[in-house]
């Protein structure tokens, strides 16, 4: 329970352009297996940008982050984005999907590509992640032919996939109603209670952020609470 | 398993822009078929046009000259041996024309496993005469039968059958433009006088043409034995032996191992008739120039059809980077397309090639000089459909290189930030 899944260490970030500024300012914080955490704070505050860098996408910052216990710093593109892969689910404020395939293999396409499972098994647990959601019998649609608040389900059914270690979400819930977001929080909080899952969602509403166990608020780069 | 994800993946994308993805494969099925007619069809003209000459041109020939000895008596007395030796007004010695001991020389050359065949030969210079009027000509000797076999013969004959030279004592099948000249029917009885003077008469058993008018104006063609007599020479009488080899290219060096064995003159095809491979060269080069041309325009398609693609997919390339596709699989994926575009449209290219050339082939084509050709010529060398399907995966897989590297750089971050 008290096992580190992500830790990171002095990360600071400057953006370039069209000045140089600093945006992160020597952020350092660890999460638990289990934990349901927010990061909350102003537009423009850097809780987007820490998310990237935490997701490994953005490579570009000082500082280390460890994930499972190793180190990301040393890794090059192919090997992070294995890590993503395996390890990380992403949930973004727009759904992402792949209007060319139908939903099923949408959520079938990080399995596939980790390949730990054959396609038939990859298709089950796809049906599991969807039942779970609610919506497999949306599976042979198209992702354009769902509601918004369907199409937010998959997405976070496609970041379940491969079982990762942490689920990161940037602002899930900012395109959806109320009673969609309602939704969506309710199934987070599930995956944390029933699942143990580890998730870390950046929102700016505090609504949401209040309800969940851990609040991390941050202002100008800094992590001001904890 | 890997690849056959990136392979659906591929397929999903093309699929889903399937209009965009025929009008790239069309610019190739397009430039395929073209360059596989043309280059046929070109390469069938070049080979009418070298062949009017070269099939009936034998690679090597032997045959005597009259010269003035290159030995003089004064060069070869001792006395005079080291020195200078001026001689004006030296005139050829009365020489035979003929080949002499044509036997062991011909049976020497059908032992010579460079040789694919042999015919011997006798020119004769003749008068035709037409009533008051001698008309100048030539009457080639030939053994009927090798002559057929090593140059075509018959396909020159246009009316009458060639066979009849052989096989009816004292005929002669006639140039066309000469029997024009002469109103000479077949089966009409012409007469000739040979240079010494002697007349004899000729039972016309066909019309010759070759194609090039002043031949046709000049020669005719008579059997060995008919020229023999006519000339007074005895039957092993042969002033020429035409030589086919196995292999053209070797002709210019064995003509002159052949010239020092046998001690007669040789002239190889390549010395005899250079112009005409330096032309088909020439032609050959623009074929190929106007064929890759057009490949090379199909190839910027491609490139234009993947570079818009990857602006229209950029979310999903996103997407696929964020779920954990590295940089390679973009790549891979959109290498596949560009390769699958090329292979496809390569294909119905090469099948749409061979369908133009097979029309062209029915395309009539009359002319009085090729007696022979009804069509317009085509050379179906499989050679064309390989260059086709090679530089189509080629030009497809290097319009597609920039644009996936493109796609295999894009910063999921930026994208997904920016919405």
């Amino acid at each position: 329970m008290n096992e580190k899944v992500l830790e990171a260490i002095n990360i600071s970030k400057y953006f370039h352009d069209p000045l140089t500024m600093q945006v992160l300012n020597n952020v350092s914080f660890s999460m638990h297996k289990g934990e349901f955490v927010s990061i909350i704070g102003k537009s423009g505050c850097g809780k987007s940008t820490l998310l990237y860098i935490l997701s490994t996408m953005d490579t570009d910052y000082e500082g280390d982050l460890i994930i499972d216990g190793v180190r990301m710093r040393t890794k090059n593109e192919s090997e992070l984005a294995q890590v993503r892969n395996e390890k990380i689910g992403f949930v973004f404020q727009f759904h992402y999907l792949l209007n060319e395939f139908s939903v099923l293999r949408n959520v079938m396409m990080p399995g596939l590509k980790l390949a730990n499972f054959s396609e038939k098994e990859v298709e089950d647990r796809a049906y599991q992640k969807l039942k779970i959601l609610g919506i497999e019998s949306e599976a042979l649609k198209r992702p354009n032919q769902l509601s918004g608040g369907q199409k937010q389900r998959v997405a976070i059914a496609r970041a379940l996939i491969n079982d990762p270690l942490i689920i990161m979400g940037d602002e899930p819930t900012g395109n959806l109603d109320k009673k969609n977001s309602e939704v969506v929080f309710d199934i987070f909080t599930e995956l944390a209670q029933v699942y143990n899952q580890s998730l870390l969602i950046v929102t700016h509403d505090n609504e949401f952020a209040a309800r969940t166990k851990r609040i991390i608020e941050m202002e100008d780069g800094k992590i001001i609470k904890m | 398993m890997k690849f056959n994800l990136i392979a659906s993946i591929s397929r999903s994308l093309l699929m889903a822009r399937w209009r965009q993805t025929l009008v790239a494969a069309i610019g190739v099925t397009f430039s395929i078929t073209m360059f596989v007619g043309l280059l046929s069809f070109m390469s069938g003209l070049n080979d009418l046009l070298d062949g009017l000459i070269l099939n009936r041109t034998p690679h090597i020939r032997l045959y005597n000259e009259i010269l003035p000895s290159k030995n003089q008596p004064v060069d070869q007395a001792m006395l005079f041996k080291e020195r200078h030796n001026f001689i004006s007004s030296i005139k050829p010695k009365n020489e035979r024309l003929e080949i002499y001991n044509n036997t062991a020389v011909i049976k020497a050359l059908k032992n010579d496993d460079r040789v694919l065949g042999i015919a011997p030969k006798i020119t004769a210079q003749v008068f035709y005469n037409v009533g008051g009027i001698d008309l100048t000509g030539v009457i080639n000797g030939i053994d009927v039968e090798g002559e057929n076999k090593l140059f075509s013969f018959s396909d020159y004959v246009t009316s009458g059958n060639y066979i009849d030279l052989k096989n009816t004592p004292n005929s002669i099948i006639l140039g066309k433009g000469a029997a024009d000249k002469m109103l000479a029917e077949i089966g009409d009885v012409i007469q000739v006088t040979t240079a010494k003077g002697e007349r004899k008469q000729l039972k016309v058993v066909g019309y010759f043409e070759s194609g090039l008018l002043e031949i046709d104006k000049v020669q005719s063609y008579a059997s060995i034995n008919t020229t023999q007599k006519l000339l007074g020479e005895s039957n092993n009488y042969i002033t020429d032996i035409q030589i086919k080899l196995k292999n053209m290219l070797i002709a210019p060096q064995l003509a002159k191992e052949y010239q020092h064995l046998f001690n007669v003159e040789a002239v190889d095809i390549q010395t005899a008739n250079s112009q005409f491979e330096t032309g088909s060269s020439v032609r050959t080069l623009i074929s190929y120039a106007v064929g890759i041309t057009l490949l090379i325009v199909a190839g910027f398609g491609i490139y234009n059809i993947l570079n818009m693609m990857i602006y229209e997919k950029m979310d999903s390339i996103a997407i696929l980077k964020a779920t954990g596709f590295s940089g390679k699989d973009v790549n891979n994926i959109f290498t596949t397309i560009a390769l699958s575009i090329g292979i496809f449209g390569g294909l119905l290219g090469l099948l749409c090639g061979y369908g133009l050339s097979a029309l062209i082939d029915q395309i009539p084509f009359d002319t009085p000089s090729l007696p022979t050709i009804k069509t317009y010529p085509i050379n179906y060398n499989p050679k064309f459909y390989l260059i086709g399907a090679v530089f189509s995966i080629v030009t497809t897989y290097l319009a597609g290189y920039l644009p996936s590297r493109k796609a295999s750089k894009i910063d999921p971050v930026i994208i997904i930030r920016g919405k």
